[in-house]
């Protein structure tokens, strides 16, 4: 596989062949599997264990129109001591915003914590390549450290790969020595098949984490699709040697949905992916709902949103 | 079709969360007997995991309920009454299998049930004139006091049919409050029937709560809950070693100040009940406001 990968990204047809030319996804196969994987149950000091690197997986998100730097700081302060009344809770991974915002994300957590920004005309990706690289150029600039750029959905649902991989590419050299996260947006794919040549595309490309969705479109990250994805780094690895991080982001809600998300990571990909700098889960009020069901392993009682942040 | 004999359609009894009826969590269900002993229905076990849904639910509807205008809650409250009307033959039913009471007594206990919902949602647009109202107070200032919702009740009924459900029940939401309300262990089925009546009756999902099952095994969850803002302990009984869970839920309610209402062993659910039950689920709240531009 490993000729075939390095003839892939040779030309346009190459590339294009090369996708075209991965197995097809049993869907059927794949939401059974999933299923099943979710009824798995955890419980006791493994449902601690759970919600502690669920917490710690956390890319807390607000990308809103009317976000204010005082809601970003906040958000940044959530992000540092998610629980301020219990010092045994670990911190989110990163707080993710806008660009124009990202500063201030930054002023908040110093070298703490990562900062992620948006980029390249999210969450449409419609724009031009300039402009994009512009955003980008910004947002690093700006003291963000991961970015999370969007592709062009147009471009690689009609066959134009090759400017999807381009541009990716361009993006990443422009990103210099910050991470680069791209957003498949798995709920305007279709299909899971697409799901599959998109991942690959993207980590040929040179992606350092793959993930779902922007938020912005219904359905957003959804068990299967994280599975596919999933199995997507895990053959990539095997392939290249090279492993890339998957981020489900959109759509979560409960804590029980991480913790099925944990289990597909450990069974489909394996525990190296267990890990904050592999996985990590895009949210915003998932988290109060993590803190909860930590409140209630640690006190014995159900608690309730008067004992979390609103946002 | 005539000759064949006709497949019984037996009912499911379930619970009653959030407006909709889900079997229990666990996927327990009990017997639940007549007064004589025979096997009447199953009815849906909750557990501790269908308590917390149904504060998660209660919590969900309670400010859609206490922004309703209390004139619009009396209305619709007092049109649940209407489906409970319609519905009385059953009832009555439900009645004379449970507690072996004779027809006249059962029409007695259901016409006092229907009445007293009634009775409470006509209060639902007065109790703010009786229970608040504007202080005097000594300066250019209009002082008004208002009775506000608490939020959400936990309630353990009577371990009678319905009438006394219905009198812990009524009172509470008819202030704007939510609540989640576990059955008489022994009678639960017309609890699921109020249940039936109410999710057809413009009363938003979530407002009433009812579960079937031991409130031994879920009051205390619901008593330590911190979400849960008023726990009435009306039917917990007192005789013996049941007095024990009594003080036990309170020591837990105690640990987040929830308001706890005492069990009433014994109380007369016939007699007029007082404006009592409308008010202790009530905070009021006073507001300053200066006289004049």
């Amino acid at each position: 596989m490993t000729t075939l990968l390095s003839e892939a990204t040779g030309s346009e047809s190459a590339l294009r062949r090369f996708l075209s030319g991965l197995p097809g996804v049993d869907q059927v196969g794949a939401e059974g599997r999933a299923a099943t994987l979710a009824t798995r149950s955890i419980k006791t000091t493994a449902k601690a264990y759970a919600l502690d690197l669920a917490i710690s997986m956390v890319d807390l998100t607000t990308l809103e129109g009317a976000d204010t730097p005082g809601k970003v700081r906040a958000l940044a302060a959530k992000a540092l001591r998610p629980d301020p009344t219990d010092p045994s809770c670990p911190a989110a991974a990163a707080v993710c915003v806008y660009p124009d915002l990202a500063a201030t994300a930054r002023a908040v957590v110093g070298d703490r914590l990562h900062v992620a920004s948006v980029a390249a005309a999210f969450p449409s990706g419609r724009s031009s390549l300039e402009v994009k690289l512009r955003e980008v150029a910004d947002a690093t600039a700006a003291g963000a450290d991961e970015i999370d750029m969007v592709i062009d959905r147009g471009a690689f649902l009609t066959g134009r790969v090759q400017q999807v991989f381009d541009e990716i590419v361009a993006v990443k050299q422009a990103c210099g020595p910050a991470h680069l996260k791209v957003i498949l947006e798995t709920g305007e794919l279709a299909t899971y098949d697409n799901v599959r040549r998109a991942s690959w595309l993207a980590m040929l490309a040179g992606a350092d984490f793959i993930k779902t969705s922007t938020g912005k479109v219904q359905p957003a990250a959804t068990l299967p699709v994280t599975m596919v994805m999933l199995e997507a780094v895990r053959d990539f690895r095997a392939a290249t040697g090279r492993q890339v991080g998957v981020k489900p982001a959109g759509g979560f809600r409960s804590a029980k949905d991480a913790v099925r998300h944990l289990v597909v990571i450990n069974e489909v990909a394996g525990p190296d992916w267990l890990d904050p700098d592999w996985f990590r889960i895009g949210a915003s009020s998932l988290l109060n709902d993590l803190l909860l069901q930590r409140q209630k392993m640690a006190t014995g009682a159900y608690s309730g949103p008067d004992y979390v942040s609103l946002d | 079709m005539s000759g064949s004999e006709r497949v019984e359609v037996r009912k499911t009894y379930k619970l009653y969360v959030g407006g909709a009826f889900p079997r229990s969590e666990s996927g327990r269900s009990y017997v639940v007997s007549d007064s004589r002993g025979r096997f009447l229905a199953n009815a849906a076990q909750a557990s501790r995991k269908d308590g917390r849904d149904a504060v998660v639910a209660a919590r969900k509807a309670q400010p859609g309920w206490a922004g309703r205008t209390p004139y619009n809650r009396g209305q619709v409250l007092y049109r649940a009454a209407e489906v409970m009307e319609d519905r009385r033959e059953q009832f009555v039913e439900q009645l004379r299998a449970a507690e072996g009471v004779g027809q006249r007594k059962a029409d007695t206990f259901v016409d006092a049930v229907i009445d007293r919902w009634v009775w409470y949602a006509g209060w639902a647009d007065k109790v703010a004139q009786v229970l608040g109202g504007a202080n005097p107070v000594a300066g250019p200032y209009f002082n008004l006091s208002v009775p506000e919702p608490t939020g959400v009740v936990a309630v353990v009924a009577p371990a009678g049919p319905l009438l006394g459900l219905v009198s812990v029940v009524a009172p509470a939401i008819a202030t704007g409050n939510t609540v989640v309300v576990i059955a008489s262990q022994p009678h639960p089925l017309p609890a699921v029937t109020l249940g039936e009546v109410l999710a057809t009756s413009d009363l938003p999902g979530g407002v009433v709560n009812i579960l079937t099952g031991s409130a031994a095994e879920i009051a205390p969850w619901l008593a330590s809950h911190r979400d849960v803002d008023a726990l009435d302990l009306t039917g917990v009984d007192v005789d013996g070693d049941a007095g024990e869970l009594a003080r036990d839920l309170e020591a837990a309610a105690a640990e987040t100040l929830t308001r706890v209402r005492r069990p009433e062993p014994g109380a007369d659910w016939l007699a007029t009940p007082g404006l009592d039950r409308l008010s202790w689920t009530l905070e009021t709240k006073t507001v300053w406001h200066p006289i004049g531009i």
